[in-house]
């Protein structure tokens, strides 16, 4: 496989990651894919899931907190509002975070706006973890 | 002719001012290369979102999303005006207030009510004192750290009124960072999405032709409500650097004020203390002339 791709993820803050990598695999709305070089240009949006990228033995993840991903024969950009690589994801935060999140759920039931605001906060919060831990376990 | 002493007080009450405006300014001009250097670091995903969003939108029928609608019968309208939360810069938030008030005129001219949303302290104070105007909500405080979750908070604001049958237009008054000197306030309107300014990204850009999943129009519900975010955002961004670039130019203005003053104190001290002497010696050579007889 000499056939690298190119993966971008850019967020308004920064330009988180730029590296040459064989496969990336991604979490879209319909589910995970897989991208190698020299993929027909596609386009589609990305759940809060995980991003999974593959260079030689090497695997690495980041966290993509929704947003979309623009594929063209060697480039996969990924355009997220936020996103964390594994290895920069505080957990610490991260679990307080949830735990607020679950506090939340439980006592705003009623309220739709919020209730789907705090759901959203924790499936954030579930998937910086997710990610966190598995670093850690590689 | 006010005394030595007094003179010598003033001259170093002026000093102290001007070490503080200076330090300001210095304040402000590391405060401003932050905020390019965010605007800077922006700008990849805003150019890349706008080439998505173009070449997206070709030929979509504008009724799949409701921020794309466009209303029969405009009869309130909403503007979300920014300014600082501090003042000291000049003229910069008053000229975005006046800014938002000759908006406002205009529009009720033209027979609609205008509700305002503010952010940036100064602008609450302002509204504060004009009761007459329409002010559902303000954000205070939050102009020093300028960043997305900002913009966000502020997008849902607008985005919660226009959708929740509020208003039927929703408006951005920011500050154009032309140049260092050139600070423009300007209007833009944010919601219902203009099919031509979408269509303009395209145009720029080309427009790639792309398999997509879901279907281009699913993208773009997903995608239409992230783009005010992208909006408020630059406009934020733009905002927050005029506000650093009044203050340089304000504070750079007062130093040297205080520079002409402490010249002009300078020479009336020096004046004064010669007309002092001049006084004295007049007095010693009376004596000594009346003491010869």
């Amino acid at each position: 496989m000499a056939n690298k791709i190119l993966l971008e993820v850019v967020t308004p803050d920064k330009l988180l990651l730029s590296k040459e990598v064989d496969v990336v695999v991604a979490t879209s709305v319909e589910g995970e894919f897989a991208v190698l070089a020299g993929h027909v240009p596609f386009l589609t949006s990305l759940a809060v899931g995980e991003l999974k990228l593959k260079d030689g033995n090497a695997t690495d993840y980041a966290a993509i907190n929704g947003g979309f991903a623009e594929i063209t024969g060697q480039k996969f950009t990924v355009l997220a509002e936020s996103a964390e690589l594994a290895r920069e994801i505080d957990v610490d935060r991260a679990r307080k975070a949830r735990e607020r999140a679950e506090q939340r759920l439980a006592k705003s039931t009623s309220e739709q706006i919020n209730y789907a605001r705090a759901e959203a906060a924790l499936k954030r919060a579930m998937l910086r973890m997710k990610v966190a831990e598995r670093t850690r376990a590689a | 002719m006010a005394s030595l002493r007094d003179i010598q007080t003033k001259i170093a009450g002026v000093k102290k001012t001007r070490q503080i405006t200076r330090a300001m300014n210095m304040v402000s001009a590391a405060k401003l290369r932050g905020v390019q250097e965010k605007t800077e670091r922006f700008r990849p995903y805003a150019a890349k979102f706008a080439e998505v969003l173009g070449s997206l939108s070709q030929g979509v029928d504008p009724g799949i999303h409701p921020l794309l609608a466009q209303p029969d019968k405009v009869e309130k309208v909403a503007l979300i005006l920014f300014t600082a939360d501090r003042g000291l810069c000049g003229s910069f938030n008053m000229n975005l207030i006046n800014a938002g008030l000759r908006f406002a005129k205009e529009q009720t001219a033209a027979g609609k009510q205008v509700q305002f949303y503010l952010v940036g302290r100064k602008a609450r104070d302002f509204f504060k004192r004009r009761p007459d105007l329409d002010v559902k909500e303000a954000l205070t405080g939050v102009m020093n750290v300028v960043d997305f979750d900002l913009a966000v908070q502020v997008a849902r604001m607008g985005l919660n009124a226009f959708l929740g049958g509020e208003v039927q237009e929703v408006y951005y008054l920011y500050s154009n960072f032309r140049s260092m000197a050139r600070l423009v306030p300007t209007v833009v309107k944010l919601l219902p999405i203009a099919p031509e300014a979408v269509a303009g990204e395209a145009a720029k850009t080309g427009g790639q032709e792309y398999m997509t999943e879901p279907s281009a129009e699913q993208i773009l519900v997903d995608l239409l409500p992230r783009y005010v975010n992208v909006r408020i955002y630059s406009g934020l961004l733009e905002t927050a650097t005029s506000e650093q670039a009044a203050r340089m130019s304000a504070m750079d203005n007062a130093t040297r004020n205080c520079k002409d003053m402490i010249e002009n104190l300078t020479l009336l001290y020096n004046k004064a203390r010669q007309a002092a002497i001049t006084t004295e010696l007049m007095d010693i050579v009376g004596g000594a002339e009346a003491l010869k007889g």
